[in-house]
């Protein structure tokens, strides 16, 4: 019965997850992924545990307000590193994105590398693909319960652990692991290593690709990095179709009824392409897309399907990269690899590099030869220059010193900039490791000395035990009119 | 919400408030579906109907439903939040939450961390504690953050704020009695003696005479009409001038003027006179609490004295 056109249905705006089971692809590709997912856990899981000087090597103190890497000693005022790292970060994914897509994202990003972990716990307690959408559609049972229950407590070991090592970053890891084992942590670290164990737990478990569909900003501007030369994954259309799903029938005709059923067939089809229809491409992507429908926003650029294919055109005897990493123009021009490779360097690639190199070394040449000392000159607000015995000029000033390296040193105060300039107060300050203070310091100037009114002096602060811990900070020097 | 001297205020961003929140819930409920006509087949178009430029057409991607529903418990969030918190008018929340109280918390906090350190120098005395290194570090810090804007950085005052590193005391140098100035303030108050003196002629002369006390030479005949005047000072400064520090009242002859005396000394001390001077020195007692002061007391005790020497003694 047909419904008339102008009847109506009422559709839902929101749609529920179709779950996605994906297969295990095996190849060049899965290897790499695993040897990344291997990397960034063992520095992720390991790095808390390193101790240098007896102190933890790498630890962010955020109530200290001072991170400590290796024996790098950072403090506020060094945010700016921060930032430029940042900045570095930012670049080199612009660069990478640029020269071969998301590779970040099927990669190395903590999303695709804790969903195959989490991937990894499901496939050794319920199994391959098909005996998980099989258990899914069984009715509940003690057998499922008790997979269930596995996997869920394997992930939570694992999320709970992942948790305990990100706040370790933050607070010393070997005193949090006992204060957890005895329940006393506190309320801030609690609250960490739950809130983090339930991230990972949750997104790795149970949201997966539609982190990366739905809520990852990246994969909303990462076209803009793109353009056709760009290598990006890429199903060979001319190579693979017209799909045949029975392409070791091709002699199927000879076997026809008859004769001329068979030139028929072959005469209304054009020769069959690579492509089987097998759908293992399918079935092995984590977003669950086709990319033989091209190239699409929910790509993380992972490469199972291209382990996939390879593995299926390797049975059928067909050459491997019917699926394969290759650029918009090596498709529409049919350029050969030499000529892709030529097309690597183009001045975006160019320029991203150029600028990335140029912050870098900026970045550790500066971290190399900043000095351990930091000094804030701030002149007393409320009193101008004054007269005191001997005919001299003096004003008051605040040096904040900040000793930002890890051994205690004596530092000795000078002050230049005017003739017979002089420090009124002790000329020597003695701090601890890591430490500061505000000493309070008077220079004198002879009456008449400098220009009336605003001179320039400068404090220049000089460690006695090592010429490198050397600041020099510039300030103003009030005078009185002469007389 | 005090501020707010009318009612209506409070009613208006309730209100609003609350009709914001469930217009929200609204405009999701209203947007979750939608009508869409059916192909010649009676199976749904893919399109949510919307139509621009004759044939551009907007396809159904729908959202996870889960989206959705983080919508809705955000919603349910605010409402058991605006339950908890004050957030609607004067309405003061189930739990009571002030910002005041807060702060009190943490002070408290603080209170609990950091007063033992300051109850172990609380047992000791003044001059003890003024020997003790890092009594001295803990002093200073103090000073600079809630002396050093009158006093200065160097303890050494400016215009009408004494000089606290040379032994000239208003009201006296002991350990105990600069940690009463602290707790307790200090209100030093010279009257005007324009009408007590007479004419600005008088006032001139008592300013020469007071001048000369502390070495300032002037005209030998004003000095001496001054000294003659100089009674109505003496019921505080005493007869000769050293003041009286019981009062408060400054010593006149050493070289020390709060007030100044580099520009014009004379113009100053006639100012003085004149119209008399009002100084105020707050007292810490309720803001920083008997231990911190004891503490920085030492310290500035320390200033104009060497702390070793004198506790050993």
């Amino acid at each position: 019965m047909k419904t008339a056109p102008d009847d109506v249905a009422v559709i839902k705006m929101y749609a529920s997850r179709e779950e996605i089971y994906p297969r295990e692809a095996s190849g060049r590709y899965a290897s790499l992924r695993w040897l990344c997912v291997w990397l960034t856990q063992l520095v992720f899981y390991g790095l808390p545990w390193l101790q240098w000087n007896g102190r933890q090597a790498v630890l962010f103190d955020l109530a200290a307000r001072k991170f400590y890497i290796f024996g790098i000693v950072l403090w506020p005022q060094d945010f700016i590193y921060l930032a430029v790292l940042l900045i570095i970060c930012a670049y080199a994914l612009f660069l990478v994105t640029a020269i071969a897509g998301r590779v970040w994202c099927g990669f190395a990003c903590p999303q695709t590398v804790y969903t195959e972990l989490f991937l990894w716990i499901e496939r050794r307690i319920e199994g391959t693909r098909s005996a998980r959408m099989r258990l899914a559609r069984q009715p509940w049972s003690i057998q499922k319960i008790a997979k269930k229950t596995a996997k869920h407590t394997a992930w939570g070991t694992v999320a709970l652990w992942t948790g305990i090592s990100f706040v370790g970053y933050f607070t010393p890891i070997r005193s949090l692991l006992q204060e957890a084992a005895g329940l006393s942590l506190g309320p801030w670290e609690w609250f960490w290593v739950v809130f983090y164990s339930f991230a990972t737990y949750g997104n790795a478990g149970w949201l997966r690709e539609q982190v990366c569909k739905y809520m990852c900003p990246y994969a909303r501007f990462q076209s803009a990095m793109l353009d056709k030369d760009t290598l990006v994954i890429t199903y060979d259309t001319a190579r693979g179709e017209p799909r045949s799903s029975a392409r070791r029938v091709t002699d199927a005709p000879a076997k026809a009824a008859t004769v001329n059923a068979a030139v028929a067939t072959a005469a209304a089809s054009p020769p069959p392409g690579d492509c089987i229809d097998c759908s293992m491409c399918v079935q092995v992507c984590p977003v669950g897309i086709d990319i033989r429908n091209g190239l699409q926003y929910e790509c993380i650029g992972c490469a199972a399907c291209i382990d996939a294919c390879n593995s299926v055109m390797d049975k059928t005897g067909a050459p491997r990269g019917l699926i394969r990493y290759s650029s918009e123009h090596a498709m529409t021009e049919g350029w050969s690899i030499a000529q892709i490779r030529r097309h690597v360097m183009r001045p975006r690639v160019l320029i991203y590099s150029g600028l990335l190199l140029i912050i870098i070394s900026v970045f550790f040449s500066s971290l190399f030869f900043r000095t351990q000392v930091k000094l804030d000159v701030i002149r007393d607000r409320g009193a101008f220059g004054r007269e005191v015995e001997g005919g001299m000029i003096e004003n008051v000033y605040r040096l904040q010193i900040m000793n930002t390296s890890e051994a205690p040193h004596r530092y000795r105060i000078s002050v230049s900039g005017i003739d017979s300039i002089v420090l009124a107060t002790p000329d020597e300050v003695m701090l601890d490791g890591a430490s500061s203070r505000a000493v309070p310091v008077r220079v004198q100037v002879k009456r008449g000395q400098g220009k009336a009114g605003s001179n320039k002096i400068s404090f220049v602060l000089q460690a006695d035990d090592d010429p490198r811990l050397h600041v020099t900070e510039s300030a103003v020097f009030l005078a009185s009119k002469m007389p | 919400m005090s501020d707010f001297t009318s009612g209506f205020w409070n009613i208006f961003i309730t209100v609003l408030t609350l009709v914001s929140i469930f217009g929200c819930g609204a405009l999701l409920w209203s947007q979750s579906k939608h009508k869409v006509k059916l192909d010649a087949d009676g199976v749904p178009v893919k399109t949510t109907g919307h139509v621009w430029d004759e044939d551009l057409t907007e396809l159904n991607t729908p959202m996870p439903g889960w989206w959705m529903w983080l919508f809705y418990i955000t919603i349910v969030f605010a409402l058991i939040y605006l339950t908890l918190y004050p957030g609607l008018g004067t309405y003061a929340g189930k739990l009571g939450w002030k910002s005041s109280t807060a702060y009190q918390e943490e002070l408290k906090k603080a209170d609990a961390e950091y007063g033992p350190l300051f109850a172990k120098y609380l047992k000791q005395d003044l001059k003890t504690v003024a020997a003790d290194p890092q009594a001295h570090l803990m002093g200073e810090r103090m000073f600079l953050t809630y002396c050093a804007q009158c006093h200065g950085s160097d303890a050494r005052g400016s215009k009408g704020f004494p000089n606290l590193t040379d032994h000239d005391w208003l009201y006296g140098g002991e350990p105990e009695t600069i940690k009463t100035s602290i707790l307790e303030g200090r209100n030093g108050v010279m009257p005007s003696m324009a009408a007590a003196l007479g004419s600005d002629k008088d006032i001139k002369n008592v300013a020469t005479y007071v001048a000369s006390l502390s070495g300032v030479e002037g005209d030998p005949v004003k000095t001496v009409l001054g000294k003659a005047k100089f009674g109505a000072c003496a019921a505080c400064h005493g007869a000769d001038g050293r003041g009286n520090q019981a009062l408060g009242a400054p010593n006149l002859t050493d070289h020390i003027w709060l007030h100044g005396s580099a520009d014009n000394p004379m113009e100053i001390i006639m100012e003085s006179i004149r119209n008399g001077r009002n100084n105020k020195m707050p007292a810490f007692r309720d803001f920083l609490g008997e231990p911190k002061v004891h503490v920085l007391a030492a310290y500035v005790w320390s200033l104009s004295n060497e702390p070793g020497s004198e506790a050993q003694k």
